[in-house]
């Protein structure tokens, strides 16, 4: 079809054909579907070959695998040799109606490649694991066909062009994850966790839809007014991006509120407060699900969508250039809300699951602070551990504790019984919580040190806490799961009666180590803790060390930037580490030096403690480019610039910052600290059962408000569900019946009832609100209203029409009387 | 000729359905109505292809109007049909099933 | 009003033709009857097929002619039979509250109205007498098969399910 001109800079096959890493897991769908139930099991001496479609799926995975490794290394080669690399962009022709043209496409930039490696890797890895522990599923066939769909969702997202390939990427894994989270949709608890995942994020898709529309718009608009019609479609990210940062005044609350609704539809997928709500409870979907769906797709998606579409918000929330944004407080407060939740859960799957919420919220606080380097190669780190964790996890209960999850009940002392799953654990929970050179710690002591270095010092603050809690609630984790007397089924309770020779085999067992698990079969006893199977252990060993090497890539502390060349875009020359260029000059070398100098009187005064002059709002050294020894990299998006001919500003220039030991001490100091105060409290409370600890929610008031405000999530499925949806929704619609029914009904009978209804109010008000606190209260006031008014709701047909037609009119009304 | 006596007309026809969907009980009278409403539109877009200079995209729209109103009388009456099956009534008040 | 718009002709049969559809659209929400609620809608929809003709849409107007005078009221007046409507007059055509339609039509009217008004308050639909443009059915055919190709695949697939789903329906098993 009609490729788009720019092709012909495509470095290589692999780029040029990047459609297909998407293209072959789809293929893959629906073959698995086609001809999955028909293929059985096949027995090669030792081995079994499983059947059921799951080696298609997964053979679609490796070669979408070796795709997308060999467009990363085209990509680096690619990245390598040029100072500026605009996304290669290539686009086909969807459909087109009227005069609108919806285009499919590849836009191949560091992100783009990143991205795909990374879900192409961790969803090869989660089919494999995958194997062993979903074998004997019920519906094996359509977790693998379900679990190919949902991986090349996210394929087809990362490689979007345009915003609506992005949506269509998005809502595939919207549906996938509703698939899989209720995958064992028997159980109503799981299919009710797989509708509210679906419903919450649908909430915040609505959203995505009107940013879209919204920024789609006038991007169009923008890009008829600058004769770009030939190169863009309003849709396409490119487009967009260079329309916010071109700066138009025109479109400054346009940018504004496109970003807004835009993110709130990343809240609602990467599950940022206050639509967290769905992600601990989509850990009712089988563990891989849960891996693959917190580490790499589903959750990132939201943070992917901020860093594809970065200008939108950098220049519409002004990032960097206001003291404080939407994005980094909802954020800041994500990470602390959900770090607090991860202490009182008993479910090790739900722990991580908060830690993932928690996780991404430091994301998107990086993304808010200006640190886009550091949020997206947090995604990159944060995926490997957590997906790791996560199959820890699901080898626990496969074989450690007899398909529980609880922490308490059935876990503990396991470290000796399944040495190679708790080995790895606790690699990746230290790269979890940022000790230092694993792979999470760079990561995250970036994200900290720009939001320091950037003045945001509250975030700066909330970054730190962050990691004191992030290591304080995985000390918990492992301690209750690894350490300690077994408990339950890690004690092999629900066995007869030889619980105690099995420990003994088990130490036996954890001597003889890792590759010996096949003799453990013959034991006879399938239950009691012992080491998972080789098809477990190998993706998780995998993931665990790359806990520790995916770090290298971007590694401050050692001097590697690797990371930071790669995948950063590159919007214009990169000045490094030579200061940068004063506005609008195209004169690199001699402006830069003399605005290194202003930047250094600048940077003086900072250090000297003095404010920056009254009224200014912006921050000290931008627009004018970060002071003290920074290195910057373009300056697109620093107001009035114009960049040299033949290029274009596609991304905001971003502000590194160097690294030194004394800036990462307070968020190493926060660690240790965690872990100390932390582990004490464990010995002390688990394992020695102090008295002063043991039992305070009891004995104290204050620690069992806290503690019972935690348990209950912040009430805020109780404000959704009771107060939102039954207060608002449903009252509203029976108050307006109940109007109409009480006028045609008469007024004596209306009376009487009224009566009646408003005793029943005070009482569930009085009575419930005092017994449950406010928050609860209101949420009994809403019931109780709404089940008064329930009798007027006549479920009449014509009624709804009317009110249908009324209130379309009545609206009509308002917005023309207010537009004119 | 003006534009307005077009729109109004059609305005008008609109105003009527409304009525009768809301007022009607017999289901296959409210299926009228909607015919009225969608004959409404038609008159619009048909108004609107002349005054844009004989666009031919407002005669599309309207036969897909009218395909899609056909589309929808076969399933509204076949619905019909099957409620009165099983109700032996067609009419719209006593099927409160939607009561909450 | 009419001598000043020019195509006198036009507008007085614009007149007549609309005021027989008003009439007959009254009748079809107030008869007591089906069977004549049926015809009146014919009457209207004709009436319909009739301004198009004034608005030299001629493709337009004997498709409709076909589809809703030919196919659609047959329907109904099917429907009518098959359900066993009273066939001939009959009391409660008409819901409890029915009053309550009328002030939501009103609403709709008036705010059409205004918004109408306020709009495109005199505006011609063409602004010289003599040449009422003309849209050959090669025209309509070609905006079918070109821009709007996919409104038309979907369209298709509407009217397949359908077809599907009248049959799925009203079949007795």
């Amino acid at each position: 079809m009609n490729a788009s001109a720019s092709t012909s800079a495509v470095p290589g096959w692999f780029l040029d054909n990047a459609y297909l890493i998407p293209l072959i897991p789809a293929i893959a769908f629906v073959a698995i579907l086609a001809v999955g139930k028909r293929i059985p099991d096949l027995r090669v001496g030792r081995f079994t070959v499983p059947g059921g479609g799951s080696l298609i799926g997964i053979a679609s995975m490796v070669g979408s695998l070796v795709l997308a490794a060999g467009a990363a290394l085209q990509w680096i080669d690619y990245a390598d040799g040029h100072s500026y690399t605009a996304p290669i962009r290539r686009t086909w022709v969807w459909w087109q109606s009227g005069g609108i043209e919806i285009g499919l496409g590849q836009q191949i930039d560091g992100l783009s490649v990143m991205a795909l490696l990374l879900v192409a890797f961790i969803s090869t890895l989660v089919q494999i694991y995958s194997l062993e522990y979903l074998k004997g599923d019920r519906r094996y066939t359509h977790f693998f066909a379900a679990l190919t769909l949902f991986s090349s969702g996210m394929l087809v997202m990362v490689l979007a062009e345009n915003m609506v390939q992005l949506i269509l990427g998005w809502e595939l894994m919207g549906l996938c994850s509703f698939m899989l989270i209720g995958h064992w949709w028997e159980d109503g608890a799981n299919s009710r966790a797989s509708l509210k995942a679906f419903f919450t994020v649908r909430t915040g898709d609505v959203g995505l839809l009107v940013g879209t529309a919204i920024v789609a718009l006038s991007a169009q608009k923008w890009i008829n007014a600058n004769g770009l019609q030939d190169q863009y479609s309003g849709f396409s990210i490119e487009a967009i991006s260079r329309w916010a940062l071109a700066g138009d005044p025109q479109y400054k609350s346009v940018i504004t509120w496109g970003a807004v609704a835009l993110f709130i539809a990343a809240i609602g997928k990467s599950g940022q407060f206050p639509l967290h709500t769905w992600l601990p409870d989509a850990m009712a979907g089988p563990t891989p699900v849960s891996s693959l769906l917190h580490s790499s797709t589903m959750v990132v998606a939201g943070v992917f969508l901020v860093a594809r579409i970065y200008p939108v918000f950098f220049e519409g929330l002004r990032i960097l250039d206001t003291d404080v944004n939407f994005i980094a407080v909802i954020g800041g407060v994500t990470i602390i809300v959900a770090a607090l939740l991860a202490f009182v859960q008993t479910d090790i799957k739900k722990v991580l699951a908060y830690s993932t919420v928690s996780q991404l919220g430091y994301m998107m606080m990086g993304l808010g602070v200006g640190a886009w380097t550091p949020a997206v190669f947090h995604i990159w780190t944060h995926a490997f551990f957590k997906c790791c964790l996560f199959l820890c996890a699901g080898s626990v209960a496969h074989s450690g504790s007899h398909h529980s999850f609880d922490m308490k009940k059935d876990m503990g002392g396991l470290a000796r019984k399944m040495p190679v799953t708790f080995v790895c654990w606790v690699v990746s929970s230290m790269a979890l919580a940022g000790v230092p050179f694993f792979a999470g710690w760079y990561s995250k002591d970036e994200i900290i040190d720009f939001a320091g270095a950037n003045q945001y010092w509250w975030f700066f603050g909330i970054g730190i806490a962050g990691a004191f809690l992030t290591t304080a609630y995985m000390t918990r984790a492992t301690y209750l799961t690894f350490l300690g007397k077994p408990r339950g089924a890690a004690a092999g309770i629900h066995e007869d009666s030889h619980g105690d020779a099995h420990a003994a085999h088990g130490a036996a067992d954890a001597h003889a180590a890792h590759d010996t698990h096949d003799s453990h079969d013959d034991h006879g006893a399938h239950a009691g803790p012992h080491e998972s199977p080789w098809l477990i252990k190998a993706p998780i060993a995998i993931l665990a060390v790359l806990s520790i090497a995916a770090g290298l890539l971007n590694a401050p502390a050692l001097n590697i930037f690797k990371f930071e060349e790669w995948v950063e875009p590159k919007a214009e020359p990169v000045l490094l580490d030579t200061g940068y260029a004063s506005e609008g000059t195209g004169d690199y070398p001699e402006s830069s030096k003399e605005a290194h100098s202003e930047g250094a009187a600048r940077s003086a005064l900072v250090s000297a403690g003095e404010e920056p002059a009254e009224g200014e709002k912006k921050k000290p050294g931008y627009p004018n480019g970060r002071i003290e020894e920074g290195k910057l990299t373009g300056k697109c998006g620093t107001p009035g610039y114009v960049p040299p001919e033949g290029k274009a500003c596609y991304a905001p220039g971003i502000l590194h910052h160097k690294f030194k030991w004394v800036k990462a001490l307070p968020a190493l100091a926060a660690v240790v600290i965690g872990l100390l105060l932390s582990a004490a409290f464990c010995v002390l409370y688990y394992q020695r059962r102090n008295r002063r600890l043991v039992g305070l929610t009891e004995r104290n008031a204050l620690a069992r408000a806290g503690y019972k405000f935690l348990w209950n999530k912040y009430y805020l499925d109780h404000l959704y569900e009771k107060v939102i949806v039954r207060g608002v929704a449903h009252p509203l619609a029976r108050a307006m019946y109940w109007v109409n029914q009480n006028i045609l009904d008469g007024i004596v009978n209306g009376a009487g009832r009224t009566g009646r209804k408003v005793g029943e109010i005070t009482y569930k008000v009085v009575d419930q609100g005092l017994v449950d606190g406010v928050v609860n209260g209101s949420g009994a006031a809403a019931r109780g209203t709404g089940s008064a008014l329930r009798p007027t709701q006549s479920g009449k047909v014509s009624q709804y029409g009317a009110l249908l037609f009324a209130a379309a009119a009545l609206a009509a009304l308002i917005l023309v009387l207010v537009n004119s | 000729m003006l534009v307005n006596q077009f729109l109004l007309l059609g305005a008008v026809l609109f105003a009527i359905g409304v009525y009768g969907v809301i007022a009607r009980k017999n289901a296959v009278l409210v299926l009228m109505s909607i015919e009225l409403i969608l004959n409404a539109v038609n008159m619009n877009l048909i108004a609107f292809a002349l005054r844009n200079g004989g666009d031919a995209a407002g005669h599309t729209f309207a036969l897909y109007i009218i395909a899609v109103a056909a589309a929808e009388v076969g399933v509204g009456l076949a619905l019909v049909l099957l409620v009165y099956r099983n109700r032996r009534s067609i009419a719209l008040d006593e099927l409160s099933e939607m009561k909450g | 009003m009419l001598a000043s718009s020019g195509l006198v002709a036009q507008n007085i049969a614009f007149g007549i033709v609309a005021l027989m559809m008003v009439v007959g659209a009254l009748r079809v929400v107030t008869s007591k009857n089906v069977v004549h609620a049926a015809l009146w809608l014919v009457l209207v929809l004709a009436g319909a097929a009739a301004q198009y003709i004034i608005l030299s849409a001629e493709f337009v107007a004997v498709t409709q002619v076909l589809v809703y005078i030919g196919a659609v009221t047959v329907l109904f007046l099917f429907g009518t039979m098959l359900t066993r409507a009273q066939l001939g007059k009959a009391k409660d055509l008409n819901n409890k509250n029915w009053a309550l339609g009328i002030p939501v039509a009103l609403l709709v009217l008036g705010t059409l109205v205004y918004v109408l008004i306020d709009t495109f308050g005199d505006d011609k639909v063409v602004d010289n007498p003599g040449d009422v443009p003309n849209v050959p059915v090669q025209a309509i055919s070609d905006s079918i098969f070109k821009p709007y190709l996919l409104p038309f695949w979907a369209l298709s697939f509407v009217l397949l399910a359908a077809l599907v789903g009248a049959i799925v329906l009203a079949r007795k098993d």
